[in-house]
């Protein structure tokens, strides 16, 4: 007899943070306690608070432990298992709250309480290698409903009807991208499902594959039926070693339990899936470059159109759709367009998981209904800034998106309204930054990812992102020129307008948008040679404020340079001309004498 | 055929419905400016020249690659599409070696030309620029990515149509370049050396090494006996260097330059090639009658045999001893002519004006040598001797016609054709079918093998016997007919290679038309042309007809494929690794 559960999370985040150690310490607790038969232990996927792993949730209580290390575990066992006392100093506090003993339960929490989990729905409840666990959650109804009671035409109107939209970037219409697949006839289709999740701090689809990777296969068997494909790709990146083992532990479960495979349910139709590694080049996310690489090519895009739905893998007409997509697929199909269109805005419907990052308390995956604002993502679910920082930007859609500036945090988060403030949607990932955040060198940040990245084939993005980069190097190393803006602003649109696919028609948005909201940034670095956040070395000064000094010579000491003098126990000043702007003087100097400007 | 009618800058017009845009365009007298296109080799839309307006698309639409849909509105033309092609221009010289002066390719670069005509009058986006180094390694060619503009066109060509892949791309981004495996020089890869990607390179990061100094050094010293030879294919495309319309025949004129040039004897390869089919023909028959390794494959071609002995050398049996008609020309010249004119064959420098670069590579093999010396000293290309005769102030087009020179300058209409695909073959069964049958040809014109079809057919009857003859020009259909005949699919008597499309007109050293050109042109069919209309000019169309040949035989050699002959027209070939450098 089970009396308790105990959870643990067993996704990337938490597995770095050693909550595999953290388990097998527990299941020799157990053994050691004669408790193994009455408390069972579950790894599942991700619970999204990442910033807190490893994270442990104990059932029927619901009780809610985070940070959890080996040396806690007999606590642990000998208080709340046996004596049924919570730990209360491995709890979780909510941040929100100012009140000592936060909620224990998670379902308590703020940052949980906003949220609501559709395509996360089985992360961090089931265990993901355990198909049974799946079936147990209505698992595979969705393909069983569909093969049994629709016809193709059927679940393509129920597609179309909730209006769900891709949610790997471009926000393109799910059900349409199938009608075309499905009006196209052809000896073979194919059914593909992106993992090549490569925005920087992003990790969605990881989490759904490594969490609940039968959602995925689950959806991609029905789409195989609504287009008339019976073969389907996952192209995962080779550096998500734990999706991969689940994905495939997965498919054999489900080959096993005919779930995959011929005939299934008896109702005629075949499908498989097969499983293909990237190698980690970011273009690789982009549909055309992943085809290009299944078929075991260099990765690089090819021109649309003709678009995949009628010319795809190996030339065949190819549905390609993101994760999280596939993910929202089987609730729709077992809960209806009318239930998945109730969620969201007008035209942005049902909810978007993100990836929250940067200068923000909960770093992790949340999962909200479109047109929830940044505001209370990033002061509710996100738990604010810490340090009592303030609020500078929020960067949403990785290195094709753009900034958003503090003026609109109270923008609900959709499709267009992004797009319309000059960032978009993205694949979900983003990044919080405070006031001691840069603009200029936020913006080189990404725009040297998609330099990095590019993969040469188009001139405009295989030299002009070069160029814009090389521009943005200049102004943050103090070398801007008058006109470097406005020569940024026509570089970054006579880009986007002639690239050859999404990477380069979008690399320079980050650039553009925070030009857009933060013009006063680049002029106060190009015409005052000033980094307003301190954050270009460059433009930094350094200087010893003579009021604090008290002559210690420690600074002077530990210069590595030799720019440091001045007289025991009186006032010591940096040579500017000598100064390499390294900041030891600053770190060692025990009275904040030493001032950055 | 499915048509549709689209718009294009207000004009309709209607067109296949398999036409891209950039297609239709050229229907409605619109050159839409292209870079990275080069017509059935290179539509991949990465130069984004091409870009043009079509009314409802999500963004602007490479013409190159775009199809057509019947109703569509496209602008080629507007302020915007003007811009843009400046500024990726402009981008494209901010990475470029802008030495135009000392560049082989000045005045025949499709960058050059874009950029004069687009109005492109200066560098805004200069910044670091591609560190690079010159692969000069090889005999061959030379390759210079400080020109490279990564248009890819080389790359098509070496791949997919040549289905060699000694160069591919590397790297990504900003450091993307073209090459061979790990930056390995092209002499340590797989290299067939036929010069098919200098063709195809819109600028100069391709060209021919050169060999001009090496020849004007001969042709100044007073202890060398300068001789030269030229190819069938020469006088077919040397008129394009000066401006002359594609196909025109300068047989003459070509001769007097050489003349003027200082060369001591103007000898013709038209002979060798003559030499060549009674040759190989003698050969032919012996494996026919002997039951001899079939089919045997002409060995005229050396990007070809290089192929053959690196990518299919279970082949190398098949392929016929002979020597290629240059290396024949070149082995008689050191010994015959020498002996006749009474000098030493060590002060003969024998130079080869060839349409190839793969022949550079061919003089230099060892095997390919007589006594020590080397049958042939120098081999140039086509567009190196219009520089030279450009150099000597020579004026091409008012040039007299004159005669090669007597012993080795007689040829017959049979050794012409040896220039275009299908030209040995049809050489070769002219002189075949005499000497098997003992009758005379009357109809010599053996249409069924010209012609550019990738690999053409025929049967021929010797006496009751038929005997299957197959032509592939190009490697890359040289490489399907041979698993044609590794898999048992096809079988064959006698099978003509050349290693460039089209053969030895459209050869690797040949002059280079721009792919707007090409677009319109079908080079191969007009090169060739030159040639056929030569051969029918001819009074003898066979080889064996040959008197100047039948003298050498007589007075020198002895019999046709006998023991002199083998030892100064035959050679052996050897089986090659792909790669030769250690890992």
């Amino acid at each position: 007899m089970i009396r308790s559960h105990v959870l643990i999370c067993a996704g990337s985040g938490c597995t770095s943070s050693k909550s595999l150690y953290v388990k097998e310490a527990l299941e020799k607790e157990l053994v050691r306690h004669h408790l193994e038969d009455e408390i069972k232990v579950v790894q599942t996927g991700c619970f999204g608070l990442c910033a807190l792993g490893p994270i442990m949730i104990i059932y029927p209580e619901g009780t809610f432990y985070s940070m959890v290390t080996v040396e806690d575990v007999p606590e642990i066992v000998e208080e709340h298992l046996l004596k049924g006392r919570v730990v209360t100093r491995l709890t979780y506090k909510d941040p929100a709250k100012e009140e000592e003993s936060g909620p224990t339960s998670l379902s308590d929490t703020l940052f949980f309480k906003k949220q609501k989990r559709v395509a996360l729905r089985n992360c961090g409840v089931i265990n993901p290698e355990n198909i049974d666990e799946y079936i147990a959650m209505d698992g595979y109804t969705a393909l069983g409903k569909v093969l049994t009671e629709m016809t193709p035409e059927q679940v393509i109107q129920v597609i179309k009807d909730s209006g769900l939209r891709g949610r790997g970037g471009g926000g393109f219409p799910t059900g349409m991208k199938w009608q075309f697949a499905a009006n196209n006839q052809a000896d073979q289709k194919y059914v593909v499902c992106n993992a090549d999740e490569g925005d920087p701090g992003a990790f969605m689809d990881r989490s759904i594959l490594e969490g609940d990777p039968h959602s995925v296969l689950e959806a991609m068997a029905i789409a195989g039926y609504a287009i008339g494909a019976n073969e389907g790709y996952i192209y995962v990146r080779a550096e998500y070693p734990i999706a991969i083992q689940r994905l495939q532990i997965a498919i054999d479960q489900a080959r096993k339990y005919n779930l995959l495979g011929k005939n299934i349910f008896n109702s005629g139709f075949d499908f498989d899936i097969y499983l293909r590694f990237g190698a980690g080049a970011f273009v690789c996310g982009e549909e055309t470059a992943l085809l290009t690489s299944i078929e075991g090519h260099r990765g690089e895009p090819r021109p649309r159109p003709p678009f995949p739905a009628v010319k795809g893998l190996f030339g065949k007409p190819t549905i390609i759709n993101n994760v999280e997509t596939y993910a929202n697929i089987p609730e729709i199909i077992n809960k209806g367009a009318e239930w998945f269109q109730a969620m969201g805005t007008e035209k942005s419907k049902g909810t978007k998981v993100f990836a929250l990052g940067g200068k923000i308390r909960h770093t992790g995956l949340v999962e909200i209904p479109m047109g929830t604002t940044l505001r209370e993502i990033v002061y509710e679910i996100g738990g604010g800034i810490p340090g009592g920082k303030k609020f500078k930007a929020a960067q949403t859609g990785g290195p094709s998106g753009g900034c958003i500036p503090a003026s609109l945090i109270d923008t609900p988060v959709d499709y267009d309204t992004l797009t319309a403030i000059g960032s978009m949607m993205g694949s979900g990932g983003l990044i919080v930054m405070d006031e001691d955040n840069c603009m200029v060198d936020i913006a080189k940040f990404f725009l040297r990812f998609t330099v990095d990245e590019s993969c040469g084939k188009c001139v405009p993005c295989r030299i002009g992102t070069r160029r814009m980069l090389e521009i943005l190097d200049r102004i943050t190393e103090g070398k801007g020129e008058e006109g470097d803006i406005e020569k940024l602003e026509e570089m970054g649109y006579s880009i986007k307008a002639t690239a050859l696919c999404g990477l380069g028609q979008t690399a320079p948005n980050p650039v553009l948008s925070t030009i857009r909201y933060f013009r006063d940034e680049y002029e106060a670095h190009i015409k005052e040679k000033r980094c307003p956040a301190h954050v270009c070395k460059a433009l930094a000064q350094y200087s010893i404020n003579p009021e604090l000094c008290k002559g210690c010579s420690l600074c002077a000491k530990k210069c590595p340079v030799g720019a440091i003098s001045g007289e025991l126990k009186k006032t010591y000043v940096i040579d500017v001309s000598k100064c390499i702007k390294c900041g030891v003087c600053m770190e060692v100097c025990k009275f904040g004498a030493v001032e950055k400007k | 055929m499915n048509t549709v009618t689209l718009t294009i800058d207000g004009v309709k017009v209607t067109v296949p419905a398999n036409y891209t845009i950039l297609e239709a365009a050229r229907e409605a007298n619109v050159n839409i400016p292209t870079l990275c296109y080069l017509k059935d080799v290179n539509q991949i839309g990465a130069c984004r020249i091409c870009l043009v307006e079509v009314k409802g698309a999500r963004g602007l639409q490479a013409a190159c690659v775009s199809p057509v849909g019947d109703g569509m509105e496209v602008k080629t033309n507007t302020e915007k599409l003007r811009k843009y092609r400046r500024f990726n221009l402009e981008l494209i010289l901010s990475n470029h070696n802008r030495e135009c002066t000392t560049c082989i390719r000045s005045n025949s670069c499709e960058l050059q030309t874009l950029c004069s005509q687009l109005g492109v009058n200066d560098y805004p986006y200069d910044g670091e620029k591609s560190v690079t180094k010159v692969d000069d390694v090889g005999p061959s060619i030379v390759r210079d990515n400080s020109k490279c503009i990564v248009c890819r066109r080389c790359v098509s060509t070496c791949n997919n149509i040549q289905d060699i892949g000694a160069i591919g791309v590397s790297q990504r981004g900003f450091k993307t370049t073209i090459g061979c495996i790990y930056g390995k020089s092209l002499a340590e890869s797989p290299c067939v050396n036929c010069g098919q990607c200098i063709t195809a390179c819109p600028v100069g990061a391709l060209h021919e090494k050169e060999n001009i100094d090496d020849v004007w050094a001969a042709l100044n010293d007073p202890n060398k006996h300068v001789v030269v030879q030229t190819a069938p294919a020469v006088r077919a495309t040397l008129g394009e260097e000066f401006g002359l319309p594609i196909g025109t025949s300068v047989t003459g004129k070509m001769v007097a330059a050489l003349r003027r040039l200082g060369f001591a004897k103007v000898f013709d390869t038209d002979f060798g090639a003559d030499l060549t089919i009674v040759e190989e023909g003698t050969e032919l028959i012996h494996r026919l009658k002997e039951g001899g390794v079939l089919p045997m494959i002409t060995s005229c071609s050396p990007g070809w045999v290089k192929y053959c002995e690196t990518f299919y050398p279970e082949f190398i049996p098949n392929l016929s001893s002979c020597k290629s008609p240059h290396e024949m020309t070149g082995a008689i010249i050191k010994s015959y002519y020498a002996e006749k004119a009474g000098i030493d064959p060590k002060d003969i420098y024998v130079v080869s004006i060839m349409p190839c670069t793969a022949k550079k590579f061919e003089a230099q093999r060892p095997e390919l040598s007589n006594n020590g010396l080397q049958d042939v000293d120098a081999v140039l290309t086509v567009r190196e001797l219009a520089k030279m005769i450009k150099a000597a102030g020579i004026d091409f087009a008012r040039l007299p016609d004159e005669d090669y020179d007597k012993l080795l300058g007689e040829s017959t209409g049979a050794g012409v054709i040896f220039g275009a695909t299908g030209g040995v073959m049809e050489a070769a069964l002219r002189t075949v079918y005499e000497l098997v049958t003992g009758k005379t040809l009357e109809n010599v014109d053996l249409t069924a093998v010209r012609g550019t079809d990738g690999i053409k057919e025929a049967e021929i009857d010797l006496n009751g016997k038929t005997v299957r003859v197959a032509v592939a020009h190009g490697t890359g259909n040289a490489s399907k007919l041979l698993d044609m005949v590794k898999n048992g699919e096809k079988q064959y008597d006698f099978i003509e290679i050349m290693g460039c499309p089209g053969g030895c007109v459209t050869g690797g050293g040949t002059p280079i038309r721009s792919a707007t050109e090409v677009s319109y042109i079908d080079l191969k069919r007009a090169r060739a042309k030159a040639l056929y209309n030569e051969d029918r000019s001819k009074a003898k169309r066979k080889s064996h007809e040959n008197a100047e040949l039948k003298q050498l035989y007589k007075d020198f050699l002895g019999e046709f494929g006998g023991h002199k002959a083998h030892e100064l027209l035959h050679t052996h070939y050897q089986k090659r690794d792909k790669y030769t450098f250690e890992d």
